[in-house]
């Protein structure tokens, strides 16, 4: 098994939380220029498409309880040597804690030292700081001098 | 999550080992930290529990145990407060350029 864990603390609401993780206008500005597609039912199809449409990963939706709980099967389309590992899973769970919302990512795959899983890993952390950053400030993560 | 949480709890280095040991092989039990470090298990109970005050260590329950894992995103926010996403290519590569000279 591989697995990582990711956690972050945002001032925001659970239910404007789980619309900037799903809605292609806020993902967008935060996770790279992608767009996550599906109808979010329990057994959709699921993918993740760059701003050119080219399709990064597909899956299905296993698991939705808005705005607390989802959780996708995630396999690589872009890379043979991560597609050929066959479906991760993803798991995003959100809980109110006092005036802050904890976001928790994890991401696992049934396979010791999995390439997925360890290419995922250097992108989650930039993603989700800029998650945190857009919902706190309402602006996307700036590099320019301003 | 507070900065001066995570800057306190990574200004000791039995915590900056015990990261490095999670880093190298993540979700790992107390019992196996134990076994690489050479403290007591109550300091690293107590070390775990100020890094996990901090975000930087998540525990997880599997079964009985419980499994840590490291969680890089609050050294990442303190990265993003100070580098621009357009400059850390390029630290990124002297960084690299620095640790090819130095092997």
């Amino acid at each position: 098994m591989s697995k990582f864990v990711y956690v972050t603390y945002i001032q925001t609401t659970p239910e404007k939380l789980w619309e900037a993780l799903i809605k292609p206008e806020f993902t967008k500005q935060y996770w790279v220029g992608v767009s996550q597609i599906s109808d979010w039912k329990v057994g959709s199809s699921w993918k993740l498409e760059f701003s050119d449409g080219r399709v990064a990963d597909t899956g299905e939706v296993l698991e939705i309880d808005p705005p607390r709980h989802l959780v996708v099967s995630w396999q690589n389309e872009f890379r043979l040597d991560l597609k050929e590992e066959g479906h991760s899973r993803a798991t995003f769970d959100i809980e109110r804690t006092g005036d802050l919302v904890k976001l928790t990512v994890t991401h696992e795959i049934d396979r010791e030292g999995s390439k997925l899983i360890e290419a995922v890993s250097g992108g989650w952390p930039a993603i989700l700081s800029g998650l945190k950053t857009l919902l706190e400030t309402g602006k996307p993560l700036q590099g320019w001098p301003s | 999550m507070s900065m001066d949480l995570v800057f306190r709890a990574l200004a000791d280095p039995s915590r900056r080992r015990l990261l490095d040991l999670l880093h190298a092989k993540n979700g790992q039990t107390l019992g196996e930290l134990c076994g690489e470090l050479d403290m007591t298990r109550q300091a690293v109970t107590k070390h775990l529990g100020i890094l996990e005050e901090a975000s930087l260590v998540v525990a997880q329950k599997r079964g009985r145990e419980k499994l840590h894992y490291i969680n890089p995103v609050p050294i990442n926010d303190i990265a993003d407060r100070w580098i621009g996403k357009f400059e850390r290519h390029r630290v990124r590569a002297l960084a690299d350029l620095k640790k090819m000279l130095e092997e």
